[in-house]
C-alpha cells in the first residue's frame, strides 16, 4: 500500500502516526471483525447469513443478518468511545448453551490503554501496516483455534460484555452483568497486538471436556 | 541441500529417542515428531483455514438429515407450554423470566422475550443459576449491611480484594461489567450447528508380543464426504494431503491439526488428484477443469497452473522435477515444472481414463493403468522417445487403478484390476513377464508395498470393502483390516512406513498402524540405511 505524500512535515506526521482516535478506531475495527469471525467459525449463526469481505489483506466473514448487524454496530461504536476515553479494560464474548444457560466458551480481550496519550495529542510512531499485520495474525489464530475447541453441539447464544472503569457513567440501554466465568475451564492465550496506544491481549477459555 | 540437513537432524533425534526407549522397555512405540516436522507445524500454524467449517457444513448438509431438529413452529404452538430464553440477562433480572409466556405477563413489558425452538422435544424452561453469581450477589448484599470498623478496614479490604479476584476474576472495586441490554439475539429458529467432529481419536492397544500385533480396528477415524480417485497422499514430512470436493486439506499426522490449503474457485469444479514432491514441500493438484496446479505448502502459495489436458486430471506422479499427469482423455503429459513451457511430452496409448500412474523409485520407468484395462510402462525422458512404451500388458479384465513398484526389488511392478478382474498381478519389467497373479475376490482400488515386513497391501471395493495385507512374494494372506463400510478408494503409506491411511466411500479416512517395527530392529535398519545411502528412500534391504 504505497501513497505519494506531499513533502509537508505536518501532513506526513499525521498520516504515519497513530492518534488516540485512530487507535480507538483500529481496535474497534478489530473487535468488529473478530466477533464476526468467532460467530461464524463457532457456528453460532448459520454460515449462509455471512458474506465474505476483504480486510487486513485477508478474507473475512461479516454477518448480513440485520438485527445482529445493528446490535454489533451499537456495541462497537460505544466501545470505540470508551477506547477513546481509555475507560475500557476488557471486552468479552460469552457463548452459552441456549437451553441450560451454561457458559461453554469465553473469548476475552484484555485492553491496556496508555493513558498518557490522552494528555498529549502528538501521534505515536507506528506503522499502520505493522498493526494490521499483527491484527491479521490474531484473527488467523482465532480461526485456527477451531481445530481444538470442543464442538458446540447444542444451539447457542452469545453475549458481549465490557469491563469498564468503576466510576463510568452507564449509558442508556447498557446494564450491569456478571462475569459469566466458565466452571472448570481450559484456557488458551492467543497473540496480542498493539497500536502503541492500545494493547490488546486475546485468550479463549472453554469448558473442559472429559473425552480424549 | 536444506532437505538433507533436515533429515540428518531428524534421524539423529529419532536415534536418541530410541536409546531412551530401549532403556525403558521393548514396547512397540509410535513414531516421534521430528524437527523438520515441527517447523512445518509452525508454518502451517500461521496459515488460516477460511471457509473450512462452511464447506464441511455445506457438504454435510447434503448428506445428513437433521436427526434432532426442533419442532416446527405450528407444532410448538399446538403444544401448550413454551420456552423462553434467558440469554443476555444479568443475574438480577433472572427473576423476570416466566415459565409460560402465554399466561403471565412479563414484569418489564419493554423487554419482550423471543420464543425459541425447543430442542429434542424438551420445552420446559428450567432456570439455572450460575453458582458464582449467587456468591457475588450474597457477598455484595452482606457487604452493604456490614458496619465497617475503621481499624479493621485495611485488613478486610485486602481480604475483600482477594475474595473479589477469586470470585470474579477481576477486582470489583476497580471495574464493573456492562452489556447491552434488550432483546436476546439468537440464531433463527430451527438452526442447528452442523459442524461435525473432523477428528476423533480412539485408543488401540500397543503391542508387547513378539509376533507383531496388527490391530484390525483403525487407530484414528476422520470424517469426510465421498471421495473418488487419487485424493490422498502422505508427504515425507508426515503431512497427509486430502481432497474433499473442491478443497484440499493438510493433516499434520503427528499433531492432528487440519489446515485448509486451497479451494477451487467454482463450486462445480472438484479436485481429482494429489501428489507430493519427494521433499514434501510442493503439492501437485489435478482438477476437474483440466488443470494441474502446483502449490508451495510452506508459504501456502499457488505457484503455477499448468493447462495442457483436454479433460480432468485424475492421476499424478513425480519424478524429480518432472510431473506426469494422466487424464480422462487417455493421454499422459510430462511437465518440467522448472520451465515456462512445462509440457515436454505426451504419451498416447490408453484409450480411456488414465486412473493409475506411478514412477518407479529409481525414476527409470513410469507405469500407467487405464480404464481400458491396459497397463503400460514408459521410459524416462532421457532414455529415448518418451512416447514409446517399453511394456504393454492387457491381461487385466478390469480397470487398473492400483499400481505399485516394489521398493526393495528393482523392476518389479504390482497391478490390481477392477470389479470384473479382481486380480493382483506381479510383473517383471525387464523380462516383460507376469511373475504371479492372485484372485483377491474383490475390486482392487489401490496397492502399496510395505517394506517393514516385506508385504503388499491391497485396498478393496466391491464386495469386501476392506484392506488386505499379503506376504511378498508368496502372496499369502497375512491380515485383513476391516472397518470401512463402503468401497475403500485409496490407500497410502506413511513416510516412516509404519502406518497406512485409507479413504472410502463411507466418507471416512482411517489410519492403521499396522507396520510398526519394534525398536531394536528399527535401530538396526536405520544404521544400515545410514551407512548405505544419504537420501532417505524406500530401499531397505
Amino acid at each position: 500500500m504505497s501513497r505519494i505524500f506531499k513533502t509537508s512535515k505536518k501532513m506526513t506526521s499525521t498520516l504515519n502516526g497513530i492518534t488516540l482516535k485512530g487507535s480507538a478506531e483500529l481496535v474497534a475495527d478489530f473487535f468488529s471483525f473478530g466477533i464476526n469471525s468467532i460467530l461464524y467459525q463457532r457456528g453460532i449463526y448459520p454460515p449462509e447469513t455471512f458474506s465474505r469481505v476483504t480486510h487486513y489483506d485477508m478474507s473475512l466473514q461479516l454477518t448480513t443478518d440485520p438485527k445482529l448487524k445493528n446490535y454489533l454496530t451499537n456495541v462497537v461504536s460505544q466501545l470505540k468511545e470508551w477506547l477513546f476515553e481509555c475507560t475500557v479494560q476488557k471486552f468479552v464474548l460469552v457463548i452459552t448453551c441456549l437451553e441450560t444457560n451454561e457458559v461453554l466458551e469465553r473469548w476475552q480481550f484484555d485492553i491496556d490503554c496508555d493513558k498518557s496519550a490522552k494528555e498529549s495529542s502528538a501521534p505515536r510512531e507506528k506503522s499502520i501496516k505493522i498493526i494490521q499485520d499483527e491484527i491479521r495474525s490474531v484473527i488467523r489464530q482465532i480461526t485456527a483455534t477451531v481445530t481444538f475447541l470442543p464442538l458446540l453441539e447444542t444451539p447457542c447464544a452469545f453475549d458481549l460484555l465490557v469491563y469498564t472503569d468503576k466510576d463510568l457513567l452507564v449509558p442508556d440501554k447498557w446494564e450491569a452483568s456478571g462475569p459469566q466465568i466458565i466452571d472448570q475451564s481450559e484456557e488458551v492465550r492467543l497473540r496480542s497486538f498493539t497500536t502503541s496506544i492500545h494493547k490488546v491481549n486475546s485468550m479463549v477459555a472453554y469448558k473442559r471436556t472429559d473425552s480424549v | 541441500s536444506a532437505y538433507k540437513d533436515l533429515n540428518r537432524v531428524s534421524s539423529s533425534s529419532r536415534n536418541s529417542n530410541f536409546r531412551k526407549k530401549r532403556q525403558r522397555n521393548n514396547r512397540v512405540c509410535c513414531s516421534k515428531v521430528n524437527v523438520s516436522f515441527k517447523r512445518l507445524c509452525e508454518n502451517l500454524d500461521k496459515m488460516a483455514q477460511f471457509g473450512f467449517e462452511n464447506d464441511i457444513h455445506s457438504i454435510l448438509k447434503l448428506d445428513m438429515p437433521i436427526t434432532n431438529a426442533p419442532m416446527a413452529r405450528w407444532q410448538r404452538k399446538a403444544s401448550s407450554s413454551n420456552a423462553s430464553a434467558l440469554n443476555g440477562l444479568s443475574p438480577g433480572k433472572s427473576a423476570n423470566v416466566s415459565l409460560s409466556t402465554t399466561k403471565t405477563p412479563s414484569k418489564t413489558p419493554g423487554k419482550t422475550k423471543k420464543q425459541t425452538p425447543s430442542k429434542m422435544g424438551g420445552d420446559r424452561f428450567i432456570p439455572t443459576r450460575n453458582s458464582k453469581q449467587m456468591d457475588v450477589a450474597s457477598f455484595l448484599l452482606t457487604k452493604e449491611n456490614e458496619t465497617v470498623d475503621t481499624n479493621e478496614q485495611n485488613a478486610t479490604s485486602e481480604n475483600q480484594k482477594a475474595m473479589s479476584m477469586s470470585l470474579n476474576g477481576y477486582n470489583i472495586e476497580e471495574a464493573k461489567i456492562l452489556h447491552l441490554g434488550g432483546k436476546p439475539l439468537n440464531a433463527p429458529e430451527g438452526y442447528q450447528n452442523n459442524l461435525k467432529v473432523l477428528y476423533s481419536q480412539g485408543a488401540t492397544p500397543a503391542s508387547v508380543k513378539k509376533t507383531r500385533y496388527i490391530s484390525s480396528t483403525p487407530d484414528r477415524i476422520l470424517d469426510a464426504p465421498e471421495l473418488h480417485l487419487n485424493l490422498l497422499d502422505w508427504s515425507s514430512c508426515n503431512v497427509l494431503a486430502v481432497a474433499l470436493h473442491n478443497c484440499v486439506y493438510l493433516l499434520d499426522a503427528s499433531q492432528g491439526e487440519i489446515t485448509l490449503l486451497m479451494k477451487l474457485e467454482h463450486e462445480e469444479d472438484y479436485i481429482c488428484s494429489l501428489s507430493w514432491t519427494k521433499e514434501g514441500s510442493y503439492l501437485a493438484i489435478g482438477t476437474s477443469d483440466c488443470q494441474t496446479q502446483l502449490w508451495d505448502v510452506y508459504t501456502q502459495k499457488h505457484l503455477r497452473s499448468m493447462a495442457s489436458h483436454t479433460s480432468r486430471v485424475v492421476s499424478l506422479s513425480w519424478n524429480d522435477h518432472v510431473l506426469s499427469s494422466g487424464s480422462r482423455s487417455g493421454h499422459i503429459h510430462h511437465h518440467d515444472v522448472r520451465v515456462a513451457n512445462h509440457h515436454i511430452a505426451t504419451l498416447t496409448g490408453h484409450s480411456q481414463e488414465v486412473c493409475g500412474l506411478q514412477w518407479s523409485p529409481d525414476g527409470r520407468y513410469l507405469a500407467s493403468g487405464g480404464n481400458d484395462n491396459m497397463v503400460y510402462v514408459w521410459p524416462r525422458v532421457q532414455d529415448g522417445p518418451a512416447n514409446q512404451a517399453v511394456r504393454c500388458w492387457s491381461e487385466h479384465q478390469g480397470a487398473v487403478k492400483a499400481l505399485a513398484w516394489c521398493p526393495w526389488q528393482p523392476n518389479i511392478l504390482a497391478s490390481g484390476g477392477g470389479t470384473s478382474d479382481r486380480h493382483i498381478r506381479i510383473w517383471n519389467v525387464n523380462s516383460g513377464s507376469c511373475i504371479s497373479s492372485l484372485d483377491t475376490q474383490s475390486q482392487i482400488s489401490s496397492l502399496v508395498f510395505a517394506p517393514n515386513y516385506k508385504e503388499l497391501v491391497s485396498a478393496h471395493g466391491y464386495a469386501h470393502n476392506n484392506v488386505v495385507i499379503w506376504k511378498y512374494p508368496s502372496l499369502t494372506r497375512v491380515a485383513e483390516l476391516n472397518g470401512h463400510e463402503d468401497r475403500v478408494l485409496s490407500l497410502i503409506l506413511s513416510p516412516d512406513f509404519s502406518t497406512i491411511a485409507t479413504v472410502a466411500g463411507d466418507e471416512t479416512i482411517r489410519i492403521w498402524k499396522s507396520f510398526e517395527l519394534d525398536p531394536i530392529k528399527k535401530k538396526a535398519k536405520e544404521r544400515l540405511a545410514k551407512s548405505t545411502s544419504g537420501a532417505i528412500h524406500q530401499s531397505i534391504r
